[in-house]
C-alpha cells in the first residue's frame, strides 16, 4: 500500500508541473498588462516601466517561469498584485471555507444519491424507480447556480430557515452544500442504479437467495458491497467537475472561498493570485485521485491484489 | 459540478459496448444496423418525447424574431414600474399580454430575450460539441491506433488536461482571449474534448488488433486510410450519442461561464447572462432568475433524454439500465 502511494505521489509531479507550464504560458499571453494593473489607471508609463522590471515582468518567458518555479519549490507562492498580502496567507483564510462547502456537497451526494439509486434499482421497472429516475434526469439537467438562487428564494426569503448568505454557522452552510450537492446526488443515484442492476443478475446474488437468505440481508450484505465498487471509481471522474462546480456555488451565496479568490484573480489580472489558485486546485483534484484510488484498493480486494 | 453526468456513464457502456459487439459490422451489416437502430428508437417513447422537446426548443430559435413579442435589447419605457422596478409577467395575471414573462431591470421584456438566448445557447451547444468531437476523435483514434510515443505523449497530455478543474481553465481561456461567441465555441471545445478522446481511444484499442483490419493491412492500405475508412466508421454510434449527449453539457458550461460573467457579454441576451443580472433582483423580481434557468434546464434535459435513447437505441443491450 505504502508503495503504491509512493508511486502514485510520483506520478502525480508530471501533471502539476504540466499544469504549471500551461497556467504560466496562459497568463504571459494575456492581452491585460499585469503591471499597469498593479501601479493603477493613474501611474505615469515610467512607473508603469520600472514596476515591470521590478516583478521580473519584462524577462523572457522561461525565465519567469524558472524564477517563479524556483520560489514555489521553497514554499514562497508571491505576493497577490492587488491586495499586496503573501498569495499563501490568502489560500490559507480561504481554504477552510472552500473544504467546508467540498466536504457538505460530498456529504449532500452520497447520502440522496446512493440510497435513491439502491432503491430504484431493487424496485426496477415500479413507479417508484420511474419517479426517481425522472427526477435524477431532471437534477442533472438544472444549472446548479440557479438550483442555489431557487433554494435561496424559498427557504432563504419566503420561509426564512436559513441565512441568506454569511458564514459562520452550521445552518449557514446548508443551502450552499445542498446547491453543491443536488446535481451529483442525480448522477450518483443514476449511476448507483445501473451499478446496482450489474450486481443484482450476478450468480452469487442467487446463490444467497436460494440459500433463504431474507432479501434485505441480500441486499445489504451482498449487493451493496459491490455495488458501492464502481461507484468510487466514478467518484474520481466526479472531482474535477465538482470543484468547477464550487466554483459557481461560492458565486451564488458570495461564499469566501479559493473559487471567489480565483474568480476575483482572473478578474484583476492578479498574476499571482491566478497561479496560486489553478495549482491549489490542480493539487486538490490531483490528491483526491489518489485518495479514491487507495479507498477503492482497500473496498476491492481483486484491485488491491493487481495493486501489489 | 454535475456539467458531465451522462459521459461518465457513457464512458462505462461504451467499454462494454465495445465487449459486447462481438462481430465487426461490414457495410451492409451496417445499414441494417441502423435501420434496426431506428426502429428502436422510434419506439421509445421518452426518447420520442426528447426529441420533440429538442425540435421544439431549436424551431424557437430559429424563429425567434417571428416569435419575440419585442425587441430583445430594446428598453422599454413602461417595462419599468414608476419607482424603477421590473414589471412582473402578465401570462397568469392575464390583464395584458405586452410582456408575458415580464421585464427585466433594464425594462426589456424577458419573453423576447430567453427566446434569443436560445439561438445563442444552441449556436455554442452544437459548435462547441462539433469541436470537441472532431479533437477528441482525432486524438483518441491516433494515439490507439499508431501507439508507441505518439500514444504516450497524447494521453499523457489528455490526463493532464482531465486533472483541470474545467471550468477554471475556461475561465483563464476566456480570460486571455477576450469573450465573444466563437472564443466561448473555441474555449468549451478546447477543454471538453479530453472525456470523448477517453472513449475513442479505448474504443479503437480493442478494434485495432482485429482480423478485418490485419486483412486490410495485408492488402496493402496505408496506416491511416485503414484509420479513416475502416475503424473510424466502426465508432460511429459512439460519435453519434456523444454528438448529443455533449450539446446538454456544452448548453450547461456556455451557461455557467455567462453566469460568472465571462462568457457571450451584454446586451447579447444569454441565459447565464440574465440570470447572473437577474440574482441581484431575485427577492423582488424572482421571475429574472426562475424563467431562464427554466429555459436551460429544458435545454438540456431534451438533449440528455434524446441522447439517452439514442444509446439504448444504439446499443440495445444497454437498455433501461442507464
Amino acid at each position: 500500500m505504502l508503495t503504491l502511494l509512493a508511486r502514485r505521489l510520483f506520478q502525480a509531479i508530471p501533471v502539476l508541473f504540466g499544469i504549471s507550464v500551461i497556467t504560466f504560458v496562459l497568463i504571459y499571453y494575456l492581452p491585460a498588462d499585469p503591471a499597469r494593473m498593479y501601479a493603477g489607471p493613474s501611474a505615469t508609463v515610467a512607473t508603469v516601466t520600472r514596476i515591470r522590471h521590478e516583478l521580473g515582468l519584462d524577462l523572457p518567458l522561461w525565465e519567469q517561469y524558472g524564477r517563479y518555479m524556483q520560489r514555489v519549490l521553497s514554499g514562497d507562492l508571491g505576493f497577490s498584485y492587488r491586495k499586496q498580502v503573501p498569495v499563501i496567507d490568502l489560500l490559507l483564510s480561504r481554504i477552510p471555507y472552500t473544504l467546508a462547502l467540498i466536504f457538505g456537497g460530498i456529504f449532500v451526494e452520497l447520502l440522496i444519491g446512493l440510497p435513491v439509486g439502491l432503491a430504484s434499482a431493487v424496485a426496477r421497472g415500479q413507479w417508484t424507480d420511474r419517479i426517481g429516475m425522472f427526477i435524477a434526469l431532471i437534477g442533472v439537467s438544472a444549472p446548479p447556480f440557479w438550483l442555489g438562487l431557487l433554494l435561496l428564494y424559498w427557504l432563504g426569503y419566503l420561509i426564512p430557515i436559513f441565512p441568506l448568505g454569511g458564514t459562520g454557522s452550521f445552518m449557514h452552510l446548508v443551502l450552499p452544500s445542498l446547491t453543491a450537492g443536488l446535481g451529483g446526488a442525480a448522477w450518483y443515484a443514476r449511476m448507483m442504479r445501473s451499478s446496482t442492476l450489474d450486481i443484482l443478475s450476478a450468480d452469487y446474488i442467487r446463490t444467497a437467495r436460494a440459500k433463504g437468505l431474507r432479501n434485505i440481508l441480500v441486499i445489504l450484505r451482498h449487493v451493496l458491497p459491490n455495488a458501492l465498487n464502481p461507484i468510487i471509481t466514478m467518484a474520481g471522474l466526479d472531482i474535477p467537475w465538482f470543484i468547477g462546480g464550487v466554483v459557481l456555488v461560492e458565486r451564488v451565496f458570495d461564499w469566501p472561498g479559493v473559487g471567489r479568490l480565483a474568480v476575483e484573480a482572473i478578474e484583476t489580472v492578479d498574476v499571482p493570485l491566478i497561479l496560486g489558485t489553478v495549482i491549489f486546485t490542480a493539487l486538490v483534484v490531483v490528491l483526491s485521485g489518489i485518495v479514491i484510488d487507495l479507498v477503492q484498493g482497500f473496498a476491492d480486494p481483486r484491485i488491491r491484489h493487481d495493486m501489489q | 459540478m454535475k456539467l458531465d453526468p451522462q459521459r461518465k456513464s457513457i464512458a462505462e457502456s461504451v467499454t462494454e459496448q465495445t465487449a459486447n459487439q462481438s462481430d465487426v459490422l461490414s457495410a451492409s451489416d451496417q445499414t441494417s444496423y441502423m435501420a434496426m437502430a431506428w426502429r428502436r428508437l422510434r419506439r421509445d417513447r421518452t426518447a420520442m418525447f426528447g426529441a420533440a422537446l429538442v425540435i421544439i426548443i431549436v424551431v424557437s430559435a430559429l424563429l425567434a424574431p417571428l416569435l419575440s413579442p419585442h425587441d430583445p435589447v430594446e428598453q422599454f419605457r413602461d417595462g419599468l414600474t414608476p419607482d424603477g422596478q421590473p414589471v412582473p409577467g402578465t401570462l397568469f395575471t392575464g390583464s395584458d399580454l405586452n410582456f408575458p414573462l415580464g421585464t427585466d431591470a433594464n425594462g426589456r421584456d424577458l419573453l423576447s430575450r430567453i427566446l434569443y438566448g436560445a439561438r445563442i445557447s444552441l449556436l455554442v451547444g452544437v459548435l462547441a460539441n462539433l469541436l470537441a468531437v472532431a479533437i477528441g476523435t482525432l486524438m483518441g483514434s491516433v494515439a490507439a491506433y499508431f501507439g508507441g510515443w505518439l500514444e504516450t505523449i497524447l494521453m499523457r497530455f489528455t490526463d493532464m488536461m482531465m486533472a483541470f478543474p474545467t471550468l477554471l481553465l475556461a475561465m483563464t481561456l476566456v480570460a486571455i482571449l477576450k469573450p465573444s461567441v466563437w472564443i466561448i465555441i473555441l474555449v468549451i471545445g478546447a477543454v471538453y474534448w479530453t472525456w470523448i478522446a477517453r472513449v475513442i481511444y479505448g474504443q479503437v484499442l480493442a478494434l485495432r488488433d482485429r482480423e478485418f483490419v490485419i486483412a486490410t493491412r495485408a492488402l496493402g492500405a496505408g496506416r491511416l486510410f485503414t484509420l479513416f475508412h475502416h475503424i473510424l466508421p466502426q465508432l460511429f454510434p459512439t460519435i453519434i450519442v456523444w454528438g448529443t449527449l455533449g450539446i446538454a453539457t456544452n448548453v450547461m458550461l456556455e451557461a455557467s461561464l455567462s453566469y460568472l460573467g465571462i462568457g457571450v457579454q451584454p446586451p447579447t441576451p444569454s441565459w447565464g447572462g440574465m440570470i447572473q443580472q437577474g440574482q441581484s433582483f431575485y427577492r423582488a423580481a424572482p421571475w429574472l432568475v426562475i424563467f431562464p434557468g427554466l429555459a436551460i434546464m429544458l435545454t438540456v434535459f431534451a438533449f440528455n433524454l434524446f441522447g439517452d435513447g439514442l444509446r439504448d437505441a444504439l446499443d440495445p443491450s444497454q437498455r433501461g439500465r442507464n
